[in-house]
């Protein structure tokens, strides 16, 4: 004869199990499918076109393929400053492997003229976007400068980085583990 | 969701802060209770404080294994304050096992240590519920429900609130023993065993949960093992003739009711 507590525990197994089975559900039910946009881990990364400095446009979905690190900056921005020259070192020493940066400037916050200057003082060579409008700010729920998006060949974000200054180590880490998720 | 505060030129970060809260919390409750159960005094705060080092220690240099040559190139970048370059499960394996080592060079015994352990682990799951809100992590399920919450682009489930509620009645539950026999390991298990079932029953409201072949959502299944090995361990630890089997010290009939 089995007590009530052995009663009530076979019960909670019993009803858990049925639980288990009748909430299964296919992987593109969660995120482990196919996410929907939004600016967090495991999510699809937003879309975007923007201007880049210099002239022509960049559109975010054509770079499907590679892996994909957007920097939100701001010239007056101290981190920024600091993580900027790694990030370009860490850009150099991977573009040829399909690492894509894109220096997205919160131009509605920013001039122009000092964004020019900052580039010209740590002598970037990846493209840099201007959201003028602050459209790509609000998309991706910008909370702090600078923040850094890693996206996946798939058009997935797996890292989010909000604040800085990040270390090369932090930001070359964080690409490898792009480049070997592969294509 | 409120995942950072900048106060001047640094950013908080609240989820963070809210785990902080739940290990100092936990760690004075186990403390407490652990006096309460005739432990060495101090025993137990050390012991949750050095397994913490030593996981979040362990944590980045396991991330840092993965990536070597990127470390042995910048070793200076092991101290960076970056949550994103730690490896959880290095950690945990870790922590886990200094807690043991420790435990053993002190002598402490098992059943009563677990059950000093058990209302800090209660209020660390309450801790990880409130980080969780805060930073929009665990979310739930696209739904229509009246209650659903807009967050990353769509209606979900409030599954962080859920299992914030349930760690709390978890956490009530545990406060009041109802299984008696305090430093018998049953109150640890009675927490692992609400906690499991807690998981079985919320998780098919989560949105992000991993699935295995056949659909089944891996937490539900993993919940499902540990409550009845919970149980099951309940049963064997709640005999009253094996009550000092593994205790190592007396105990008060007293404090049993």
């Amino acid at each position: 004869m089995m007590s009530p507590s052995a009663r009530l525990i076979t019960a909670v197994l019993a009803l858990g199990g049925v639980w288990t089975f009748i909430s299964r559900v296919p992987p593109s039910a969660t995120t482990g499918g196919a996410p929907p946009p939004s600016p967090r881990e495991g999510f699809s990364a937003p879309d975007f076109t923007l201007d880049l400095l210099g002239g022509g446009q960049l559109t975010l979905s054509d770079l499907r393929g590679k892996a994909v690190m957007v920097n939100l900056w701001a010239s007056w921005c101290p981190p920024c400053r600091a993580e900027m020259p790694s990030i370009e070192k860490v850009y150099q020493a991977f573009q040829g492997q399909g690492l894509v940066v894109l220096g997205v400037n919160t131009t509605f916050q920013d001039s122009e003229s000092d964004v020019a200057a900052f580039v010209e003082e740590f002598g970037l060579t990846f493209p840099l976007l201007l959201d003028r409008e602050g459209g790509v700010s609000r998309r991706y729920q910008m909370r702090g400068l600078p923040s850094t998006f890693f996206i996946d060949r798939q058009g997935i974000i797996r890292t989010v980085v909000v604040g800085g200054p990040m270390s090369e180590a932090v930001i070359q880490s964080k690409v490898e583990e792009l480049l070997r998720q592969g294509g | 969701m409120f995942p950072f505060l900048r106060l001047g030129p640094f950013l908080l970060q609240l989820p963070g802060l809210a785990l902080l809260a739940g290990v100092w919390v936990g760690s004075s409750l186990a403390d407490n209770e652990a006096t309460r159960l005739k432990l060495k005094s101090g025993a137990i705060s050390n012991l949750i404080f050095f397994a913490l080092v030593a996981g979040i220690v362990g944590a980045r240099l396991g991330y840092a294994v993965r990536y070597l040559s990127t470390y042995l190139a910048n070793p200076l970048d092991l101290l960076a304050l970056a949550p994103t370059t730690l490896s959880p499960r290095a950690g945990i394996v870790i922590g886990a096992t200094v807690a043991v080592l420790i435990g053993r060079r002190k002598r402490l015994p098992l059943r009563p240590t677990l059950d000093a352990l058990a209302p800090g682990l209660a209020a660390f799951l309450v801790g990880s519920g409130m980080a969780n809100i805060l930073s929009g992590d665990a979310f739930g399920s696209p739904t229509n429900v009246p209650w659903a919450i807009y967050l990353w682009d769509e209606n979900r489930h409030p599954s962080q609130i859920y299992e914030t509620l349930a760690a709390l009645v978890i956490f009530v539950v545990e406060w009041k023993r109802p299984l008696g026999r305090p430093g018998a390991g049953v109150n640890f298990l009675l927490v692992a065993a609400l906690s499991a079932a807690a998981r079985v029953f919320l998780e098919a409201f989560r949105g992000d949960s991993l699935i295995w072949p056949g659909g089944f959502r891996a937490a539900q299944v993993i919940g499902l093992v540990v409550l009845a090995a919970s149980w099951r361990l309940i049963q064997a630890w709640n005999q009253p003739g094996l009550r000092r089997q593994g205790s190592g010290q007396p105990r008060q009939e007293a404090e049993a009711h």
